[in-house]
């Protein structure tokens, strides 16, 4: 079994024309029950990062392999099966179905697995529970706090049970309490043998992750271990 | 816990109910939009199929009319003689036809174009109301299948004496609406026996007095000439008897005899009404077409608006596939409801147009199947473009704020 899940090298990516440097040949190696924070500024790049360690992007040049699977020789089907099989994705804009009740946002998260929809509902309950909103099912995104909407989120980011865990600044539109709850949540997931990494701009969130790697104008300044505070 | 690695063929799936529901929760996220774009389909649908269905309708209605008609019936008119000028039937015309083997029945009627008929002696002159004073002679009301409304036909002993039969719209002018009244009718009073019903064989006896032959020769000084003969046969010998009427009539001049079908007018009245109903078929279908356009619209702006959504489907592992069968499916249900809604619309206005016409609701089935399935290949059409563009949604589209 691979103990790597993300591994990148010299990863470029440019933008438009003339081209931007987003990402500046970054290498980086996340193994198996890492759970770690890309900081950095706005505009460092590491959003670009991001959808590229999501397979949401693929890189100018450079290597991307994310659990065990080269991403520059597979095809749009493959990718996909990727992301609905393996990577979850929490966003700062929670992005739920205001329609949709808390369950049935979170079972959309197998949809694209083709589980009928009692099981996804069965899973989507368990996932529920296991955040801690097993007793707001059938609340509906605009019944829900901020934190507890985040919750929701990630409940469907779990759901499929994937390898690895990607938020994309989980904390930044929440309160200082909520926030400090997602986090608790993401150690919790990281516990129980999933790979979390999350991208935040607030160093003082960062702080709260074992390993922080730091970018800036697309590159790599620091990657510290322990010493969480 | 997912141990996923390299070379496991996971595939990205979405189940085919799935597709269904994304598609009708695309709509019902937005209920307004979604019912004034499927109006556009449906005002088109609802036009062609009302149009096609009054028109069979009224179809319908002639067929029956045809077959309790008869289409066995000819009538013999003068013709035009070969210098051009006006020519006259021959009298006894009548029994000659009679005399043909193949007739079954004939009858004819005179003009008497010198007399008027008005509703009292008291009426100037001048105002006779354009009814015809006509002769009735032979066999007319069996053979026309006349029907009254009020009184009786002429029976042997009253056309001897001054009574008339009206015509029903020559009933109406001269506000006669029983048996028994008194008419003036060349200087002298006389009875009206019977008013017909409405003839389609012969319209011209809707606004005909009719006289008795006996009556007319003896005191209206008839000179026995018919103007128009009626005579019916047995459906196989309508042609042999049609080509046999102008000489039998006049072996002189058989040019100058004309002979017409009146069966053959109502069809091709309404063969003119079939060329109206192909006009309003094109502009249902251009109403359907903007219908589809607006479909297409509603769709493309959609997409545009739903960037977000697609990127996060796409990050959840939708293939671009999903996300088009999606849109497509989306586009598929918006003109189906505009297709359902549409028929609806359309029998409804069928409806209320034969009930206020006196028309059978007569409409294929197979209409409303061709109107659901034009209206699912526009939701094709119209889906395709914008789903393709939804597909392209590039999947960074979640994250980009």
């Amino acid at each position: 079994m691979n103990d790597t899940v993300i591994e990148l090298d010299a990863v470029v990516r440019d933008h438009g024309s003339p081209p931007v440097r987003a990402v500046d040949h970054v290498s980086l190696t996340v193994r198996r029950g890492d759970l770690l924070a890309i900081v950095g500024p706005s505009g460092s790049g590491k959003s670009s990062l991001l959808n590229i360690i999501g397979t949401l992007d693929r890189p100018s040049s450079g290597r991307t392999v994310i659990d065990g699977n080269d991403v520059q020789t597979m095809d749009d089907a493959e990718l996909s099966a990727l992301r609905a099989y393996s990577i979850g994705f929490v966003f700062q804009q929670f992005h739920l179905a205001d329609g949709a009740t808390a369950l049935d946002n979170v079972a959309d998260g197998l949809l694209y697995t083709g589980t009928r929809r009692a099981e996804r509902r069965r899973r989507a309950t368990a996932a529920l529970t296991r955040v801690g909103l097993g007793h707001r099912l059938q609340h509906r995104p605009t019944q829900l706090s901020g934190g507890e909407r985040q919750r929701v989120a990630i409940a469907r980011a779990v759901v499929s049970d994937p390898t690895l865990l990607l938020a994309d600044e989980p904390t930044g539109n929440l309160d200082q309490r909520s926030g400090a709850s997602v986090v608790d949540l993401l150690h919790e997931l990281n516990d129980s043998g999933t790979t979390v990494l999350v991208i935040t701009h607030d160093t003082a969130v960062a702080e709260q992750f074992p390993r922080r790697v730091t970018v800036r104008d697309g590159r790599i300044v620091s990657d510290l271990r322990g010493a969480e505070s | 816990m997912s141990t996923q690695t390299s070379g496991t063929p996971l595939r990205s799936r979405l189940l085919g109910v799935d597709v269904l529901r994304l598609g009708a929760s695309g709509l019902t996220s937005r209920p307004t939009r979604a019912i004034l774009s499927a109006l556009g389909i449906a005002i088109g649908i609802a036009a062609m199929i009302a149009v096609v269905g009054i028109s069979t309708s009224s179809q319908a209605r002639l067929n029956a009319q045809l077959s309790a008609l008869g289409t066995n019936l000819l009538t013999v008119h003068p013709g035009s003689s070969l210098g051009g000028s006006d020519t006259t039937l021959p009298v006894g015309s009548t029994e000659k036809v009679g005399m043909i083997t193949a007739v079954e029945r004939a009858g004819s009627v005179g003009a008497l174009s010198d007399l008027h008929i008005y509703r009292s002696r008291l009426i100037d002159p001048a105002q006779s109301s354009s009814i015809d004073v006509t002769v009735a002679e032979g066999g007319l009301r069996p053979l026309l299948g006349a029907q009254l409304t009020e009184g009786s036909w002429f029976s042997p002993a009253t056309e001897q004496f001054p009574t008339v039969v009206l015509g029903s719209i020559a009933a109406t002018r001269l506000g006669i609406v029983s048996a028994g009244s008194q008419v003036w009718l060349g200087g002298a009073p006389m009875t009206v026996i019977g008013i017909l019903q409405p003839l389609p064989l012969a319209p011209e006896l809707d606004t005909a007095a009719l006289v008795g032959a006996r009556f007319a020769t003896d005191r209206l000084a008839w000179d026995g000439k018919p103007t128009t003969i009626y005579e019916r046969s047995a459906d196989s010998s309508i042609a042999a008897v049609r080509a046999l009427l102008p000489a039998t009539v006049n072996p002189e001049h058989p040019e100058s005899v004309a002979v017409s079908r009146p069966s053959d007018v109502l069809a091709a009245k309404n063969a003119t009404d079939a060329a109206f109903t192909g006009l309003l078929v094109g502009l249902g279908s251009v109403a359907l077409l903007v219908g589809g356009i607006g479909v297409a619209n509603t769709m493309v702006i959609t997409v545009l608006e739903r960037r977000r959504e697609i990127g996060l489907r796409r990050a959840l592992g939708a293939t671009r596939a999903h996300i088009r069968r999606q849109f497509l499916t989306e586009a598929l249900v918006l003109s189906a409801l505009g297709g359902i809604g549409g028929s609806v619309i359309g029998l409804g206005v069928i409806a209320v147009f034969a009930a206020t016409h006196g028309l059978p609701v007569a409409v294929p089935p197979a209409v409303f199947a061709a109107g659901i399935g034009a209206t699912i290949l526009i939701g094709a059409v119209a889906g395709l473009y914008p789903a393709a563009r939804a597909a392209k949604t590039p999947p960074t589209s979640a994250l980009s704020a």
